[in-house]
């Protein structure tokens, strides 16, 4: 488990408009082969980023020079699916440290928060107002602010307060890793397990 | 004291400590891993230096990434050979209980963990794999996590968790012939969408599905994931009581009556109070069969797809982009299309049940010419039991040739994989762009409605089939 830090970040934005997008279509299964964290950035979005006979996809976001940034403006109900982390990992590997949407799928917010890469949910709304924005001027670019819990549209000034869960932004702000903490408590653990078997 | 769901009575139990405006740590008392989701949580171990806290609390097993076929030569794909090899040598390191490749009990994790007598009622069950879900059929609170998630469990036998909110789903009446426990699945997440339930933890309760067998509850389960649930139970009841007493053994059960008496108390209390509460008649469900590539995008086989997915609406560019994908189009009637693959297997429906109902179509019939056909066991045992039964028999006599355990084309980690462009009816669990292999193109069903389309070899109801 990464021991990641995150507090403010100052990008442009990559759009990704479509909804339901599932980790089967952000890293898909042939890719799981590997013992290791490492290069999976190689293959995020592959059957999206690559054509059949293995040439770049001109018509996909991440192949558009255009477009550039460590923040996804991702659609509704985004990383639905598998629980492989190794689609975080495949966000985070190729250089993308937060993501935009109006909704993600559990498994994948819990993977992503324990990989400090940041899931911010907005409004649908906003959502859309953000997609035409970045449409318009692909240089758009957003500050997130972690300890104030506020992403911003640096062109517009529109600020929203976004939630996150309180231990886990304490962990993200001071770098700090789930498993140091639970190795904290291993003393009240063995309680537990001496107590439940007494019961 | 205020009344509690069955949700609540385990969970609440299993808190070691509640963080203040965090999450809770859950104790886990079983851990299952398979060799795609553990190497890098024991690299994490390696790193720390640090055991395997709980090893007889953990179970493993290799089935995503191995072949179905020849299973006694050496795989052929060198980094699934790695990843398989590791996983051998880390159990071997760690002192882990592991049901590898050619294992006489080896099989796809969440077939064999109940077949094994390692899920039990009123347990907390994790592993690195979203359908852990299934073992909420025995009145378990099992979920899936990530590898990160994994590494935490293997250290500390504990994990973070903040607790989900609570929906019960009610399913009365009597199911039609030919109606199953995959189509009633199927039916609840095409009404409230692949997202419906993201933030819930569900129970199933009512009639329709306290007639079920475990096997049949297991399907229910399994699929819980696909709504977006972080999982599903059914509290246990006499039918899941004379399953376990029929298995040779429960792992760490010494005295089944003492251990009776306390899963009978896991029941939610009648005035507990859920989040959400949905209720459904059985009695309007005929078999299903998914149209989109999510699989919320699913209809009775004999109606039309949708002309949107909006009501009133316009449709929306996704669902566009998926009809266009799978190569349909809004008000299409799927009845007769061709199919050119059709596969029986999977956590979903990979169970000797599964087996005898998709024979029971294809007995004294023939496999279509047209269609190849992928028939995988969800376990060695399943496999023994189908030759045992004579169902291999029956299969081989209609022209299909039965694998060997694994996940196989659920998600095509091995090399099988549907082809670019071909039509697949599945009795899998995800019909994402891809899943089965680029290109391919996945139809969801149960084992009834698969078997019907693989003598025809176009999508055919099942019920033509069923005698009455």
């Amino acid at each position: 488990m990464p021991k990641v830090k995150f507090d403010v970040l100052e990008s442009a934005c990559v759009p990704l408009p479509l909804e339901n997008v599932d980790t089967d279509q952000i890293i898909p299964a042939r890719f799981l082969s590997a013992t290791s964290r490492e290069g999976f950035g190689d293959n995020l979005f592959r059957d999206w980023r690559y054509t059949k006979t293995g040439e770049k996809n001109e018509n996909f976001v991440l192949n558009n020079p255009v477009f550039g940034g460590k923040v996804l403006v991702a659609g509704k109900n985004f990383g639905s699916g598998s629980s492989r982390e190794h689609a975080v990992w495949a966000i985070f590997d190729y250089g993308f440290r937060a993501v935009i949407s109006s909704f993600f799928a559990d498994i994948f917010m819990n993977n992503a928060l324990n990989n400090g890469l940041l899931p911010i949910v907005i409004s649908d709304d906003l959502l859309k107002k953000l997609q035409v924005l970045i449409q318009k001027d692909p240089g758009t670019k957003v500050k997130i602010d972690l300890e104030k819990q506020t992403l911003t549209f640096l062109s517009t000034g529109d600020s929203v307060k976004f939630n996150i869960n309180p231990y886990k932004k304490e962990c993200l702000l001071k770098g700090l890793d789930d498993i140091d903490f639970l190795l904290s408590m291993k003393s009240q653990i063995t309680s537990y397990e001496n107590n439940k078997s007494l019961a | 004291m205020n009344p509690k769901t069955l949700f609540d009575k385990i969970w609440d139990s299993h808190v070691v400590r509640s963080i203040e405006d965090g999450p809770d740590v859950l104790y886990i008392d079983r851990h299952y891993i398979h060799e795609v989701t553990s190497p890098q949580a024991f690299n994490g171990l390696k790193e720390r230096g640090i055991p395997v806290f709980r090893p007889d609390k953990t179970i493993a097993t290799a089935d995503h990434n191995i072949p179905t076929k020849d299973q006694h030569l050496q795989i052929r794909d060198e980094l699934s050979r790695t990843q398989v090899e590791r996983l051998s040598e880390n159990c071997k390191k760690y002192d882990i209980e592991l049901y590898g490749l050619n294992d006489p009990r080896n099989g796809i994790v969440h077939v064999i963990g109940p077949e094994l007598g390692f899920t039990l009622p009123g347990m907390t069950i994790v592993c690195g794999d979203s359908h852990t879900s299934t073992h909420g059929a025995f009145g378990t609170i099992a979920f899936g996590i990530g590898t990160s998630e994994v590494e935490m469990v293997l250290a500390t036998q504990c994990i973070l968790q903040p607790k989900p909110k609570k929906m019960k789903i009610t399913l009365e009446g009597k199911l039609h012939k030919g109606v199953t426990s995959k189509d009633i699945i199927m039916y609840i997440i095409s009404e409230i969408s692949a997202s419906g339930a993201t933030g819930y933890f569900v129970e199933y309760c009512g009639s329709a599905i306290r007639s079920l067998s475990m096997e049949g509850r297991m399907t229910i389960c399994n699929m819980s994931i696909e709504m977006g649930a972080r999982g599903g139970l059914i509290a246990p009841d006499e039918i899941t009581f004379d399953y376990l007493k029929k298995l040779p053994s429960l792992k760490g059960i010494n005295n089944f009556s003492n251990a009776l008496e306390e899963w009978k108390k896991l029941t939610s209390d009648p005035d507990a109070v859920f989040d959400r509460v949905l209720t459904f008649n059985a009695e309007q469900i005929r078999p299903m069969i998914t149209y989109g590539t999510n699989p919320g995008m699913g209809m009775a086989i004999d109606d039309s797809i949708p002309m949107s997915d909006v009501k009133d609406n316009k449709a929306s560019s996704s669902f566009i982009k998926s009809l266009d994908y799978m190569g349909f189009k809004p008000g299409m009637k799927l009845l007769g299309h061709p199919v050119d693959y059709v596969f029986i297997g999977s956590c979903t429906n990979g169970r000797i049940e599964d087996f005898r109902a998709f024979a029971e179509v294809i007995k004294g019939r023939k496999k279509a010419d047209s269609v190849t056909a992928l028939i995988v066991p969800g376990s060695k045992k399943v496999e023994e039991q189908m030759a045992s039964e004579g169902l291999t028999e029956v299969y081989r006599n209609a022209g299909f040739e039965v694998r060997q355990p694994g996940c196989s084309s659920c998600l095509a980690m091995n090399e099988d994989k549907i082809p670019q462009g071909k039509y697949a009816v599945s009795t899998s669990n995800r019909n994402f762009e891809g899943r089965q292999g680029p290109g391919a193109r996945t139809l969801l069903a149960s084992p009834l409605t698969a078997a019907a389309a693989a003598i025809t070899g176009r999508i055919t109801d099942p019920r033509e089939f069923i005698k009455e």
